[in-house]
Formats: C-alpha cells, sequence, structure tokens
C-alpha cells in the first residue's frame, strides 16, 4: 500500500466514527487548565450523571479550549437538527437544565447561551462578536472542538492529511515551501524556520533531533499549554513533518512539569499516534522511521533558552551557553539539533496543506500569519486571541479584549512577557508584529499581554517584571547575575520612596549594559521593562524620586489612607469594624479618623465604606494628609 | 583547520592558525584583554564578560574567548563602547568582592589588580552599592582556605578540579545572585578525600582559594 493508501484507509474509518458520532447529541465541555480552574471538571461529572440517569443516547466529550476563558466553564451542545452552541459561565444547575430542557426537550435554553459556533437564524454566534471581525484562526483553529484524546476526531477533521502529503515529496521540497510562507519561530525570536530546517537538513552529523519547546515559563502566557491540552496532534504532526524535513530519526516534547494536563495529553497523542502508524518506524509506509518521546521540564524559566534546554535534556545544569555554535550545527549531544516552538510546529501541518500563499496572504509582509496573545491583566475578556500579525494593540485591546473594565482608563500594555516592554497609549495604534515591536522597545516574547490601567504604578510594574527575571536568572555571567541585582535594588528603593536624582541615569545605563553584555537572551532583554518604562513614562519615575509620591496610588511606601470629612457619614462605623489594627477612631465632632502610624495600609476601610460615600481615599505622598489636616 | 591566517588587532597585523580564538591569539602577540573565566584548553564558558572586543562587520562588541580567528579580520581591543561595557562588568563584579587587598595572598598577583591597573578602573566600585554576600570561610582545609566573598565565578578551579585533578570535588550551585562555587551538599573541604594537589588555587585568579600562611 502507498502512502495515499494508507492514509485514506485511517482518514476513512476516523470519518465514520466521526459521522457516527454526530447522529447523537454531543456535549463538549472545555477541560483545558483554564476550564478546570472555573469548575469544569464538576460540570463534566453533573453532565454525564445527568445523561446517563436519563438513559440518554448522547455523549459526554471533554475538549480543549476555545480561547474565551472569560466565560469558563463552556460547554457546546451539538444536537441533530440544532445549530451547535456555545454555553457559558455554565454552573450544575445550567447544566442539568442543558440536559432536561434542551436534549430532552429542545428548548436551548437562550438565556444562558455565550453563542453559536456557526451563524444560524436562531442565536446569535461568535461571528456576530465585534472581536470575530478582528480574529483569525490558525493553530487555535480545532481547539475546543475536538477531543484532544481521540487521534479520530484530528484525523477526521483532517489531520495528519499534510504528513501523508509530505511523505511522498522531497525533503528539500518541503523545506522550499515552508521557507516561501515566510513562517518565522512563535519562540520569540522570529527566526524563519525554513532556514533553521535547511541549515540543519546541511549541517554534518548524524543521528539529527528535532525538539519542540512546550517550556513556555512566561508568567501569564498560556497559549503553548492550551495548544498542547487542546490539539496536541497538530503539533505532533507539526514535528514529524520537521523531522522528515531536516532529516531526523528522533524527536522530543520539552513540556515543563507544571504542565501536568499537558503532559498527560501528549503522551496519550504519542501512544495514539504509534497506534496509528503514524509514528515509529517505517511512518505510513513510506520508509520513514521516527519516534518522540516526552521530556518533562522542571520549570526554570532559563530552560525554555534553547542551549539550555538542550543541557538540561543531557542531565547537566539548565545554564545557556555561548552561540555559535547554533543547535542546528552542534545541538543535543553536539548533534544537528532543531528546536522549534509549539506554536511554531502547530503552523506546519496547516501551511503544508493550504500553501504558503494562504499563509502569507494573512499578515504583514515580513511577519506573515497570525500571533496568538494571551490577554491578562485589566481587561474584560481575558483569555486568548489570535489576530492576523498587523493587527493594531488599540484593536486588540478594545475590540478583541472588550477594553478595560470598570470604566478604568488604560495607561499601558506590557507585551512579550516578563522581558518584554510597557507601551503607552500613544502607541495604540501601531501594528503589531515582530519588527514594530522591537523598534518600540518591547518584543513578541510568547505573547504574553498584560493590560494596565491608570491604577498601575510604572515603577512598580517595573521592579515587578525585573524580580522575576532576577530571580530565573541561572547566575552564570556576570550582567545578568549581578546587573540585574542592581536594577532591582535600584527600582525598590524608587517604590519606597527613597530614590536619589542620580538613579535614574544609573538606571538607564546599568540597563544598557545588561542588554548588550548578557550571555544570553534572559539578560539580554530582561532590561526592556526599565527601558521601556524610563522611556514612556520617566515623569512617574521623577514623581517617586523628587515629590515622594506615586501617582498610581500604587506603592505601598508612598501613599497614606485619608478619611474626607465631608463625605464620611458620621453615624456609620463600617470603617472602624473593618480595620484589623483599630487605627481608625472617631474624632470630637463625630467624624472619622486614621491614625497614620498605626495603619498598615491594608485597604480594608475602603472597601468597608459604603459605595454611596466613598470617604477613604488614598493620597500620596503620605504627608499630604497631614497638610490636610491643618488645612 | 591549520591554515595561517593574518589579522589586525589594534593596527598591528598578527598571524594565527584559523579557528583559534581571538582572546589567545591577542595574549600570544602581547595585546591583553580582560579575561577572568577563559580556559586556553576549554570549550569557552564566556561567563566573566570582560573580554568584550569589536570586530569589524560585527554590528555589536563580542567576547574574544569565544571568536574564532579569520583571514582579514579587524579588530579593536579599546573603544568607547568597549571600555563602557568592560568597566560595568569589572564594576558588577567588584560589588560583590569583599575587598581586602592589604591582607589577600592574592595582593599585588591579583587578575582583578591587573584589570583595574591595565584599565584605570576604580576597585571600590563608584556607582554602584556594595553587597557584601557574608557567606562562611571555608578553612577546613589543611593546606588552603575558601573565601566565597571573594569568589568572582570564573570556574576555572572547578574546571581543573575536574578535568586536570579528576577529583570532582569542586562545582557550582545555586543559582543567580545565590551561584557560588561549592562542594556537593556545601560540606566543608576538609572533609573531602582530596588530593590537595593544588591545582585549584593556582587556578584562581583572585584571592578566594588562597594557601594556608603556613603552606606558602
Ligand atoms: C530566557 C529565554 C526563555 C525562552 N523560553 C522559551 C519558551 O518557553 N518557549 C519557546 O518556544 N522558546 C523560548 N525561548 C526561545 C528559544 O531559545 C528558541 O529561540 C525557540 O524555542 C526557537 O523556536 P522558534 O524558532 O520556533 O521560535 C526562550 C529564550 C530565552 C532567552
Ligand atoms: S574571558 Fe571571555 S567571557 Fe570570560
Amino acid at each position: 500500500m502507498s502512502v495515499a493508501q494508507k492514509y485514506g484507509a485511517l482518514a476513512a474509518g476516523a470519518g465514520k466514527r466521526w459521522e457516527e458520532r454526530a447522529q447523537k447529541p454531543l456535549l463538549l465541555v472545555g477541560t483545558a487548565t483554564c476550564g478546570r480552574a472555573a469548575g469544569a471538571l464538576e460540570i463534566l461529572r453533573c453532565l454525564k450523571e445527568e445523561v446517563g440517569r436519563r438513559g440518554l443516547e448522547a455523549e459526554v466529550i471533554e475538549v480543549g479550549c476555545m480561547g474565551h476563558c472569560y466565560a469558563e466553564p463552556l460547554v457546546v451542545v451539538a444536537k441533530p437538527g440544532w445549530p451547535a452552541i456555545c454555553y457559558g459561565y455554565v454552573t450544575d444547575g445550567i447544566a442539568a437544565r442543558l440536559v432536561e430542557d434542551f436534549l430532552l426537550n429542545d428548548d436551548p435554553c437562550l438565556e444562558f447561551v455565550l453563542a453559536a459556533l456557526e451563524p444560524n437564524d436562531l442565536v446569535p454566534s461568535f461571528a456576530d462578536f465585534p472581536r470575530s471581525r478582528y480574529e483569525h484562526k490558525m493553530v487555535l483553529g480545532r481547539c475546543g472542538l475536538i477531543d484532544p484524546e481521540d487521534i479520530t476526531h484530528y484525523i477526521a477533521t483532517g489531520g495528519y492529511a499534510a504528513l501523508a502529503r509530505v511523505l511522498e515529496m522531497a525533503p528539500e521540497e518541503v523545506i522550499a515551501l515552508i521557507k516561501a510562507s515566510g513562517l518565522r519561530g512563535r519562540g520569540g525570536a522570529g527566526f524563519p524556520t525554513g532556514l533553521k530546517w535547511e541549515a540543519c537538513r546541511s549541517a554534518p552529523g548524524n543521528p539529527k533531533y528535532v525538539i519542540c519547546n512546550a517550556d513556555e515559563g512566561d508568567p501569564g502566557a498560556f497559549m503553548d499549554r492550551t495548544i498542547l491540552e487542546s490539539n496536541p496532534h497538530g503539533v505532533l504532526e507539526g514535528l514529524i513533518i520537521a523531522a522528515y524535513a531536516v532529516g531526523a530519526s528522533q524527536g522530543y516534547v520539552y513540556v515543563r512539569a507544571e504542565y501536568p494536563l499537558a503532559v498527560e495529553r501528549v503522551r496519550t497523542a504519542l501512544e495514539q499516534a504509534r497506534e496509528q502508524g503514524l509514528l515509529g518506524s517505517d511512518v505510513l509506509g513510506s520508509g520513514f522511521s521516527f519516534d518522540v518521546e516526552l521530556f518533562q521540564g522542571s520549570g526554570a524559566f532559563v530552560c525554555g533558552e534553547e542551549t539550555a534546554l538542550i543541557a538540561s535534556m543531557e542531565g547537566k545544569p539548565g545554564l545557556p551557553r555561548h552561540r555559535p555554535p547554533f543547535p542546528v550545527h552542534a545541538g543535543l549531544h553536539e548533534k544537528p539539533t532543531v528546536v522549534n516552538n509549539v506554536k511554531t510546529l502547530a503552523y506546519v501541518p496547516l501551511i503544508l496543506e493550504k500553501g504558503p500563499e494562504w499563509f502569507t496572504g494573512v499578515g504583514t509582509s515580513r511577519s506573515p500569519g497570525t500571533a496568538v496573545f494571551a490577554l491578562a491583566g485589566k481587561i474584560v475578556n481575558t483569555g486568548l486571541a489570535e489576530v492576523p500579525m498587523g493587527t493594531t494593540l488599540r484593536q486588540l485591546v478594545y475590540d478583541v479584549g472588550s477594553g478595560i473594565p470598570k470604566g478604568r482608563k488604560f495607561k499601558a500594555v506590557q507585551i512579550g512577557g516578563p522581558s518584554g516592554g510597557c507601551l503607552p497609549a500613544e502607541l495604540l495604534d501601531m501594528p503589531v508584529d515582530f519588527d514594530s515591536l522591537t523598534v518600540a522597545g518591547a518584543m513578541m516574547g510568547s505573547g504574553g499581554m498584560v493590560i494596565l490601567d491608570e491604577d498601575d504604578c510604572m515603577v512598580e510594574m517595573a521592579r515587578f517584571f525585573l524580580d522575576f527575571t532576577q530571580k530565573e536568572s541561572c547566575g552564570k555571567c556576570t550582567f545578568c547575575r549581578l546587573g540585574t541585582r542592581h536594577m532591582l535594588d535600584i527600582l525598590t528603593r524608587i517604590t519606597k520612596g527613597q530614590g536619589r536624582p542620580e538613579d535614574l541615569d544609573l538606571l538607564q545605563a546599568l540597563a544598557e549594559d545588561v542588554k548588550a553584555g548578557s550571555l544570553c537572551g534572559l539578560g539580554k532583554t530582561a532590561p526592556n521593562p526599565v527601558l521601556s518604562t524610563l522611556r514612556y513614562f520617566r515623569d512617574e519615575y521623577e514623581a517617586h524620586i523628587k515629590e515622594r509620591r506615586c501617582p498610581a496610588l500604587m506603592c505601598q511606601d508612598l501613599i497614606a489612607y485619608y478619611i474626607v470629612p465631608e463625605r464620611c457619614e458620621r453615624s456609620c462605623n463600617a470603617c472602624m469594624g473593618s480595620c484589623p489594627v483599630e487605627a481608625i477612631y472617631t474624632t470630637p465632632d463625630m467624624l472619622k479618623a486614621i491614625d497614620q502610624e498605626k495603619c498598615v495600609k491594608c485597604g480594608s476601610c475602603v472597601d468597608a465604606c459604603p459605595p454611596q460615600y466613598r470617604a477613604v481615599i488614598k493620597v500620596s505622598p503620605p504627608e499630604v494628609v497631614a497638610d490636610k489636616a491643618e488645612g | 583547520m591549520g591554515r595561517t591566517v593574518s589579522l589586525t588587532i589594534d593596527d598591528r597585523t598578527v598571524t594565527a592558525t584559523a579557528g583559534e580564538r581571538l582572546l589567545w591569539v591577542a595574549l600570544d602577540n602581547g595585546i591583553y584583554i580582560p579575561h577572568l573565566c577563559a580556559i586556553k584548553e576549554a570549550d569557552p564558558a564566556a561567563s566573566c564578560r570582560l573580554c568584550f572586543v569589536e570586530v569589524e562587520g560585527c554590528p555589536r562588541p563580542v567576547t574574544a574567548c569565544t571568536e574564532p580567528v579569520r583571514d582579514g579580520m579587524v579588530v579593536r581591543t579599546r573603544s568607547p563602547q568597549i571600555d563602557r561595557l568592560v568597566a560595568t562588568g569589572f564594576e558588577l563584579l567588584m560589588s560583590v568582592h569583599r575587598l581586602d587587598c592589604a591582607h589577600c595572598p592574592k595582593n599585588r598577583r591579583c587578575e582583578l589588580q591587573k584589570i583595574a591597573a591595565r584599565r584605570k578602573l576604580k576597585l571600590r566600585p563608584g556607582r554602584l552599592a556594595v553587597i557584601d554576600r557574608n557567606l562562611p570561610v571555608d578553612e577546613s582545609h589543611p593546606l588552603y582556605n575558601y573565601d566565597p566573598n571573594k569568589c568572582v565565578l570564573c570556574g576555572r578551579c572547578v574546571w581543573v578540579c575536574r578535568q586536570l585533578a579528576r577529583a570532582g570535588v569542586l562545582g557550582f550551585a545555586w543559582r543567580g545572585f545565590e551561584r557560588r562555587v561549592t562542594t556537593f551538599e556545601g560540606r566543608p573541604l576538609g572533609e573531602w578525600d582530596c588530593s590537595a594537589c593544588g591545582l585549584c588555587v593556582e587556578a584562581c585568579p583572585v584571592g578566594a582559594l588562597a594557601l594556608k600562611e603556613a603552606a606558602r
């Protein structure tokens, strides 16, 4: 049998199962980590119980994440004769009603609908959401719609067709197609994938290795986790194709052990792919042999850096080393090795299936395709969003993310993870791609995007992110080990109101030198939050240093709580009762006031003061309180 | 390999064997480049970050210990940018180096003093706060003492202990700012069955590993 025939048989079998399944009502529950955190396993249990109790012919299936994490737990009901409808914020009660009212009685419970998956006459669909004008799903395409633990779902929706086609092409042809697509690595640096593969293919040395980098250590980033939890075969297919293109016989998926569900789902995917003859010796009868092992990283941020990652796989301490030699020439066990990010690999089968033009048709000329962002922080729709490269920050924040909650004002977006940069409102109309971000002082990084509003202090933000990179520095090289420490000390001092006028120039100089002098990408990028906030929010630094004032009222040492006498309702004791240290007292004219000596600045009184008074406010610098008392 | 190449370092033409590392070629020709971590026989650790030079055609400074020489290469060991990087790297190291030259066994033979003299740098940090790590000094070994507060983490002692002495007593432990040279489980050096070959002491460019007064 030829490869095509073998694949044809697989696809036919999977297609048949898929068809059979579609005859029954299906209940899809998003049980990726985001869903689980919101209680999806309880919903899953509840749905199964309801269906079982009533002896229904319906199937309850676990799926991954669709990106609407803000509305988890999510359930999709696909009932024959009805559009597939997604329900959000599902509770036990709603779950029970979906079974009772919808499955049994044809009442689709419109009050709980988030949206239908496809446009229809009955209920609004995701396509009607304002964000769908900007979203463009490529690697997230199947996420949340197929069972990640059942390979037939992936195959029935066209999965592994690209591999079957690739196996009948010359490896050089595959590389040429990836080069033509302009695909750039999604691990952060944006290196052209085709060039990387070509270099590895032509490097002398045997065996060769391919590694999928799923270390994803950025706090706030969860796209790689989501993709592995939602569609592991999409990544695996990309890895097999990479191996075929470069001539590797062994591959690895390097997942951090803190992602237990991703680990589990990748393991299952590997087993199932092996059973179907998609891995192992003689893949699909092509004569090409390749297998993949799972490697669990121990969760050091720096181990996401490719040379540190390889060292840790070899059983050595996870420290980066000088490049060159690059892994494509001397990687794992000194052999030519391709390291690619999860998303990079997930694009590969799609590009080979639909052609490079399909890919270059989206995004910008130098950064084709889409970008996946994890939206977090002060934004209404937290979750994943996949948009064409070149989408503006404004579209991302306001149209995809639905803006800032509680009517607060946008201040900045920290983009590219802890070593990205903070970009201000003036740059909201900047189209986002690899190159524009670097010019602006940020970077694509992993695609983490933290939105900050007027209540966030930019000095504190810089300190917070530097605290992370400083802790995650491996300590090998002088600039990163010591430079980040000194920068952190200076920033900490400034947020405590002990900044000195010369601090800003020193901070700037140190940041520039750490960037230029560090051995690996961690140190080369760690100063970005400092440099970008100095560039765009220098006035906030100056307020801290010159006036001991935190404009965002965030730095604990620079604020005080104060009860506005005009707003205080004399007879109400709410604030007093809430104070854990008895710092609030009643003045002779029966108003409440705060003893600043006793106050621990916990903020309980702000929450306790009834919303119609809002008498407790924060002031900065703390001395303002004394002025007010006198004045 | 084996081919002879000719290159220019600070306007001087020198010849070398292709593939040799720039740092050693420069040093062999009497051209000074600050360095602490480099070991000629070993793969470069490139961790001290003091050997920066400018190579024509490279947009950014490169470390001389990792850079193979090429025919026609044009190198500068000094420039405002290089001097600034080296000064900062040196000041960073000095900010955690316990300064006590007068009582230090390495006084006058210390690589840090040499770098300071050659580059006209101050031993005492000017802009940066001094951070004393206050780690316990290990005086348990009969022949030598180890003062981690003076250690610059160049790793030379670790390399000789493993590769030349084949003892493997010394190694790196901890991460980030806490990274240090120590023994397995941090047990005192005196508890180890080390042959007292003294290679580590010889390798130490500063006064962190030093012979006891009686042994000098
Ligand atoms: C400190 C640091 C952390 C990194 N973490 C990751 C990571 O978690 N995942 C990843 O894919 N790449 C990470 N990278 C980038 C990798 O070194 C490497 O460039 C990437 O995996 C290559 O894949 P790509 O070509 O598909 O982008 C990191 C780099 C640095 C410097
Ligand atoms: S000698 Fe080159 S980095 Fe230390």
